[in-house]
């Protein structure tokens, strides 16, 4: 099994390549453990992978630059690369972006709809859900409530979540400590509470092609 | 601070008082910012005097604080929730008082978007700066707006929306604003955390605005010349 950094290092700093491969796989951190399981379980041996900081899920501005960065740094040492990121709040400029560099990239709004997979989570139209992943539910402290301020000024739960309903947990793998840790942030976010076991649907389909 | 803590309000004279409620504003103090506006109605200052110089110029350094980054969302939104408790008390009050009386505004977030934080602030920072503000909530569809220009007869509508999949919605409201026949008839202003000039534009909005404070400053602009309009008309 490939060794991965702590999630909290995912999160604030990536993962840097390891130039073994031919195809090179730039994605966000918050996918890092996904991917190499996904890598493992088909035997994608050629593929390498490097991560932007995962906390880019609060800056979308940050994605493009960091990207287009990526892209040019390592185009020169592999055959082939592929951006593991949806648009992911970036309102078309990473596609744009993509295009422009001539590679490809994950169809989509977000994680959470490729995991749900595209079509389900359009025809869901669930509006007022809160979404967790695996990562996002073991990272919640460093992605929602720290900094929303709401460790030190929980009074502003209500501004943030006060049209939210649900929570939803859409499940990368079974892990019953996690299930049960969504549940209490959806209770600490006085959400109702719902998990969805997804597996890592349209990620999986994305990558298969290079495979 | 132990000397902060013991600051008397009543104590202060006007300047003074008026120095520590921006101090308290921007520390997001609700209560002091509410004893604060009381004392100064108390020594008969006009509410909108009151509104405009101890809590719109508090609000000014917060949001030029904020873009520029010495200030995060949430203690932009614990100074807004201090400012709205001064609101509350000035509100009753401004219209018996005769306030200035700026323009009248429908805004409300877009359809399938339940984010109102943006346009929560934009609509308190108008009704400061004296306009009137009709908020028609989250998750508008283009024929609620369209309906309460009319029935508001408003000057200006303002769209927002957070996720970059909802911000497309814009453009249906004034492509069906187009439609109808009244496009030129409203300012329509837009913003939201995705958005950005290049969008307002293409969308057909007259302004894109970064924040509170530009969406106000924009507003008066257009309305200005709106009047300029009328008068050479």
């Amino acid at each position: 099994m490939t060794e991965l950094p702590r999630d909290q290092v995912l999160t604030e700093v990536g993962l840097h390549p390891t130039r073994k491969g031919r195809v090179l796989l730039i994605a966000c951190g918050a996918l890092a453990r996904e991917i190499v399981a996904l890598r493992e379980r088909n035997g994608w041996t050629h593929m390498d992978l490097t991560c932007l900081p995962a906390i880019f899920h609060n800056h979308p501005e940050r994605i493009v630059p960091a990207i287009e960065a990526a892209v040019k740094k390592h185009r020169d040492h592999y055959d082939e690369m592929f951006v593991v990121y949806a648009d992911c709040g970036t309102g078309g400029q990473l596609q744009a972006a993509c295009e422009r560099l001539e590679v490809s990239m994950v169809k989509g709004p977000h994680c959470y709809a490729f995991y749900d997979g595209l079509d389900h989570f359009a025809a869901r139209d669930e509006i007022t859900s809160f979404y967790l992943t695996d990562f996002l539910a073991r990272q919640f402290d460093a992605f929602v409530w720290k900094p929303l301020g709401l460790e030190k000024h929980p009074e502003l739960l209500e501004m943030y979540f006060g049209n939210y309903e649900k929570l939803v947990y859409l499940a990368q793998v079974e892990d019953a400590d996690l299930d049960a840790r969504a549940q209490v942030l959806a209770d600490r976010l006085g959400l109702a509470y719902e998990r969805r076991f997804t597996g890592y649907g349209d990620l999986a389909t994305a990558l298969a092609p290079l495979g | 601070m132990a000397d902060e803590d013991d600051i008397i309000l009543a104590d202060l004279d006007d300047e003074e008082l008026v120095k520590q409620m921006f101090d308290d504003l921007y520390d997001g103090l609700k209560e002091e910012i509410e004893e604060g506006v009381n004392i100064l109605l108390g020594r008969n200052w006009m509410p909108y005097r009151v509104l405009t110089e101890a809590l719109v110029g508090g609000m000014k350094i917060v949001g030029d604080d904020f873009r520029d980054g010495i200030l995060f969302v949430p203690e932009v939104l614990l100074a807004a929730n201090a400012m709205k408790g001064g609101m509350a008390i000035l509100k009753p009050l401004l219209a018996e008082t005769g306030a200035p009386r700026m323009g009248k505004m429908v805004i409300g977030t877009v359809k399938g978007d339940i984010h109102d934080i943006g346009k929560n602030l934009v609509g308190m920072m108008m009704e400061g700066a004296g306009f009137e503000v009709v908020d028609l909530g989250i998750n508008n569809a283009v024929e609620k707006y369209m309906d309460a220009l009319v029935e508001e007869d408003a000057d200006i509508l303002g769209m927002s929306a957070l996720l970059t999949t909802t911000m497309p919605y814009m453009k249906v409201v004034i492509d069906t604003m187009i439609e109808t026949g009244v496009r030129d008839d409203y300012i329509i202003l837009v913003g939201g955390a995705p958005l950005n000039e290049e969008f307002g534009k293409a969308i057909g909005a007259d302004a894109y605005c970064r924040d509170a404070a530009v969406a106000v400053e924009t507003a008066k602009q257009f309305m200005a010349r709106k009047h300029n309009e009328l008068a050479a008309g």
